[in-house]
């Protein structure tokens, strides 16, 4: 079916109105629909993230990531993310850490867990963070340190000297 | 064949209309997302790699309590009939059991159930811990998922980070992994016109709905699956609090809409909800969108004190047997069988009928 607007692409949004009692069916290109400002589901996206995906990481360089801003454990890239609104393994939190919070934040209105704490088998529970989250930066800056993550260490340590007195 | 007489109460146990607000509401679920650490999330791992997740986290439910004596499911090995009749006993998600128009069943897709707990594994998170009580029973919902969650964290190592808890596969869901939902009957708010302001206020207080069977299904028969939209910031406690304030309120609405149709259009309600009960007990033939619909009628008579004598135990049963797959397995035909409608109706009013007497 072509489009009523355009009658040139093809018509993929069919926008049901009522106007003056009457129903009407508007069948429309997806250009012609965003002239309009009708979004399309294609348009705001296939997952529940919508928008914040399309959004994301654009204009980020990855912090963390390695070559090509990939993930080094699992390969998976802000590319892949933005496509399928999921991630490729725990680490890739690490590797898009900066995108990942800033969408964190937008998506939950915080980016700090203060639930349950998880004791790995056999540890003892993991250090409840003090309230403005600084153990919690010291011991992400040991971890980053100790795997060689200089850049996010670069950034821990400028947050934790925000932090301390 | 799968044998769910295995499973005790045939996994159905919230059915039975004994938990608080039951007339109200159908059940309350909780499900936990977890993952392994050191292990790549499902997206992108490999059979091998999920058939060692259903190992490893089989092992560690036969050394627990509350999964000790599961019932396994590997949905990657049931067919189509079987995964749909896991489904519409809510104890899968339409994901895990492969049931969209493209989808097929992932290799390693399992369920381990016992009671009122159960896992799902390799569904979009290694696994999901998932608790199911009849009524509206978030405490106590919860209070099982977390022994189960303690259970089996206390023996694999689930992948946590020190600021966004536990992690997983799509960031909605990170932080405490919680989803609590509950399955409840508007059709009060539905008849008075009230309810897309009741939807609307509560995705303002952070809340989302959805219809009868979970993620991306349609309402049908009035049901709504209400839950919390963020998991991240807030303590699970707190989760719990704010959706069980919320989900009280919408019951408080709903009394009152109710209370205003009878109180407005007693005659109207009373011949629709009574309309609703002959045409169950008296149809030749019956669609499932239109057995829901109806049934939705009955419960509203019933919740009203209108129609006296069928029990919600009853009209849960309904809405459970009146589903394709159960209704094709409970008949012995095709779930596509031409004739489905017409046995649905016959189902129906044998059901009824039986009501009737059992009350003479």
């Amino acid at each position: 079916m072509d489009c009523d607007q355009c009658h040139e692409r093809e018509a993929v949004i069919h926008l049901t109105q009522i106007v003056d009692e009457q129903v009407t069916t508007l069948h429309l290109c997806e250009r012609c629909a965003a002239e309009k400002g009708v979004e399309s589901a294609a348009t705001v996206g296939k997952t529940p993230l919508g928008g914040f995906l399309a959004a994301m990481g654009k204009g980020v360089t990855p912090q963390v990531a390695g070559i090509g801003g990939a993930c080094p454990r699992c390969g998976a890239t802000l590319q892949d993310f933005r496509e399928s609104g999921r991630l490729g393994c725990p680490e890739c939190y690490r590797s898009f850490e900066a995108p990942l919070r800033d969408l964190l934040r937008r998506l939950h209105g915080s980016t700090h867990h203060v639930g349950e704490r998880y004791a790995e088998p056999g540890h003892e529970p993991a250090v409840e963070p003090v309230g403005d989250g600084r153990e919690s930066l010291r011991q992400q800056l040991r971890l980053a340190v100790e795997t060689e993550n200089f850049e996010l260490a670069a950034e821990l340590r400028d947050r934790l000297r925000v932090l301390e007195p | 064949m799968i044998d769910l007489s295995l499973l005790t109460d045939g996994g159905v146990g919230w059915l039975d209309a004994s938990g608080p607000q039951s007339h109200l509401v159908l059940s309350t679920r909780i499900r936990l997302a977890r993952n392994l650490a050191g292990r790549v999330f499902q997206g992108r791992n490999s059979e091998t790699e999920r058939e060692q997740i259903l190992q490893t986290v089989e092992e560690a439910a036969r050394e627990s309590v509350l999964l000790r004596r599961a019932v396994r499911f590997r949905l990657d090995r049931l067919d189509r009939n079987d995964r749909q009749l896991l489904h519409e006993r809510h104890l899968v998600s339409k994901e895990l059991a492969g049931l969209d128009p493209e989808g097929r069943v992932r290799s390693g897709a399992a369920l381990l159930v016992q009671d009122r707990a159960g896992v799902m594994l390799n569904e979009e998170d290694h696994l999901r811990i998932q608790t199911l009580h009849s009524g509206f029973a978030l405490d106590e919902a919860y209070a099982d998922a977390d022994r189960l969650d303690g259970e089996l964290g206390g023996r694999l190592p689930f992948a946590f980070h020190a600021e966004f808890g536990y992690l997983t596969s799509c960031p909605t869901n990170v932080g405490t992994g919680l989803r609590a939902s509950v399955l409840i009957h508007l059709p009060g708010l539905v008849l008075t016109k009230e309810i897309s302001k009741v939807l609307q206020g509560l995705a303002q207080v952070g809340l989302t709905f959805r219809g009868l069977y979970g993620e991306g299904s349609e309402v049908v028969g009035n049901f709504f699956q209400l839950s919390n939209q963020t998991t991240l910031g807030k303590t699970e406690v707190e989760l719990l609090d704010h959706l069980g304030k919320m989900v009280r309120q919408v019951i408080d609405y709903e009394e009152r809409a109710r209370e205003v149709l009878l109180r407005d259009a007693p005659a109207i309600i009373e011949d629709k909800v009574w309309r609703a009960y002959g045409l169950l007990r008296y149809a030749r033939a019956l669609s499932f969108d239109e057995a829901m619909n109806l049934l939705s009628g009955v419960r509203l008579g019933v919740g009203v004190g209108l129609i006296p004598g069928v029990g919600m135990y009853t009209l849960n049963r309904l809405l459970i047997h009146t589903q394709p797959a159960h209704l094709a397995v409970a008949e012995t035909v095709a779930i596509n069988d031409p004739e489905l409608p017409i046995r649905r109706a016959r189902y129906v009013r044998k059901v009824l009928e039986d009501e009737v007497e059992r009350l003479r």
